[in-house]
């Protein structure tokens, strides 16, 4: 077999438009006037990822966490069927894996060599997720990266690094803050963002809820 | 692959580019980009490990320099024209060729509504017992790879300690060389303490 000429196939993405708008007009048209994609399709995942999937699914299966303590040992057992009793499942999200953070140990949830993410339970990444700044530094110097959004560890935490596989997605159950008993789970939901279940944030005390 | 995107650990970059209420998409175009590379692989002529490995391909500079749908883009369009489903001459067209046959997408919106919540599970059956028991020690490998590994550099030749067993997968660099036909392994979780 002859050798494939690398810079032939690989590199067909430099025949297209500079501009980034433009190239994407392009590769759709492209695309659909060939038959490859239905435009509707296309509308439908928009939808889907700018209104159905989200952190906000994440918050619903830590605020079960910490209310039901059945809840919690199964989520933690197996994470996956834990998260699909509340609906969530799917597309990078197929093996899932629950860390808990406590008083002596935090979880922070990383892919160093893409942008792995548990799209079910928290949607889309945020732009800092997917840079080599986040990616390149967390591992190498996590708490000056955690300082960095606000997150100030006491020394003699142990603090756990997830550098995600091609297989496995991570989902951190941060702490419950103090003053929460009497909440309900919609109440307790509200506390849970995004960033506590990646663990560069905590979850919201009730009075900054 | 040992190019720029095994990023863990590499030195110099600056601060965490942090955005307080950022918007799912910043663009529209973005989202456009998301789907048609989404879309693309229920053709079936690749699988994901081989999609992740079209980023990695990508000129290094041109790679740190892309924004994340920027390499999407760039990715879809180059894996469509390795398969032989768009021509470079086409890409620079903008528009199928004269002669392109016209095709039927292989799935539609309420096809691909029906199969987010599904997704493909990596987890296969096989008999042999797990490799590894929790508490292991083991020494990760320490050779290159030209093609798809999800080995990062920084945790090469490390002794690290098993801390769980997830069952069978496919290792990602034989899914991405023999079209997801790979012998299916144990996959374990392994904590490295520093």
């Amino acid at each position: 077999m002859t050798k494939k000429p690398h810079h032939e196939h690989t590199h067909v993405h430099s025949l297209l438009p500079s501009d980034p708008a433009l190239r994407a007009k392009a590769i759709e048209t492209l695309l659909v006037e060939k038959g490859l994609v239905d435009p509707e399709a296309v509308d439908a995942l928009v939808d889907v990822f700018s209104n159905e999937i989200g952190p906000q699914n994440g918050a619903q299966v830590v605020a079960r966490a910490w209310r039901d303590p059945d809840y919690r040992a199964r989520l933690l057992a197996d994470g996956t069927a834990a998260i699909a009793e509340l609906g969530f499942s799917g597309m990078q999200g197929e093996h899932m894996v629950a860390v808990e953070n406590s008083a002596d140990t935090h979880n922070v949830v990383v892919c160093t060599l893409c942008s792995c993410y548990p799209w079910p339970v928290l949607g889309l990444p945020p732009v800092w997720y997917k840079s080599p700044e986040y990616r390149a530094r967390l591992v190498r110097e996590p708490r000056a990266v955690l300082d960095e959004f606000g997150v100030r560890l006491p020394e003699d935490i142990e603090l756990r690094v997830w550098d995600s596989t091609a297989e496995i997605r991570y989902l951190v159950i941060p702490q419950r803050p103090a003053g929460t008993e009497a909440m309900s789970e919609a109440e307790l939901a509200a506390l849970v963002t995004r960033d506590s279940m990646i663990g560069t944030g905590f979850a919201l005390s009730p009075e900054a809820g | 692959m040992d190019s720029v995107h095994d990023l863990g650990g590499v030195e110099g970059f600056g601060p965490i580019p942090i955005e307080a209420d950022e918007p799912v998409f910043h663009a529209t175009w973005e989202g456009r980009i998301l789907g048609c590379r989404f879309l693309m692989g229920f053709w079936r002529l690749w699988n994901i490990d081989a999609n992740r490995h079209s980023l990695e391909q990508l000129p290094p500079a041109e790679y740190l320099a892309m924004s994340y749908y920027e390499k999407w883009a760039a990715g879809v369009v180059n894996l469509s024209a390795e398969k032989g489903l768009i021509t470079p001459a086409e890409v620079e067209a903008g528009h199928p060729s004269a002669d392109a046959e016209p095709r039927t997408p292989p799935v539609d919106a309420a096809g691909v509504r029906a199969f987010l919540p599904q997704g493909r599970p990596a987890a296969r059956e096989i008999d042999d017992a797990p490799v590894f028991a929790v508490g292991d020690k083991v020494r990760t490998a320490r050779n290159m790879h030209t093609g798809h590994t999800r080995l990062p550099r920084y945790l090469r030749g490390r002794v690290g300690e098993i801390i769980s067993h997830h069952g069978p997968a496919c290792l990602p660099r034989h899914q991405f060389q023999n079209g997801g036909r790979g012998r299916p392994t144990s996959l374990h979780g392994a904590l490295q303490r520093s």
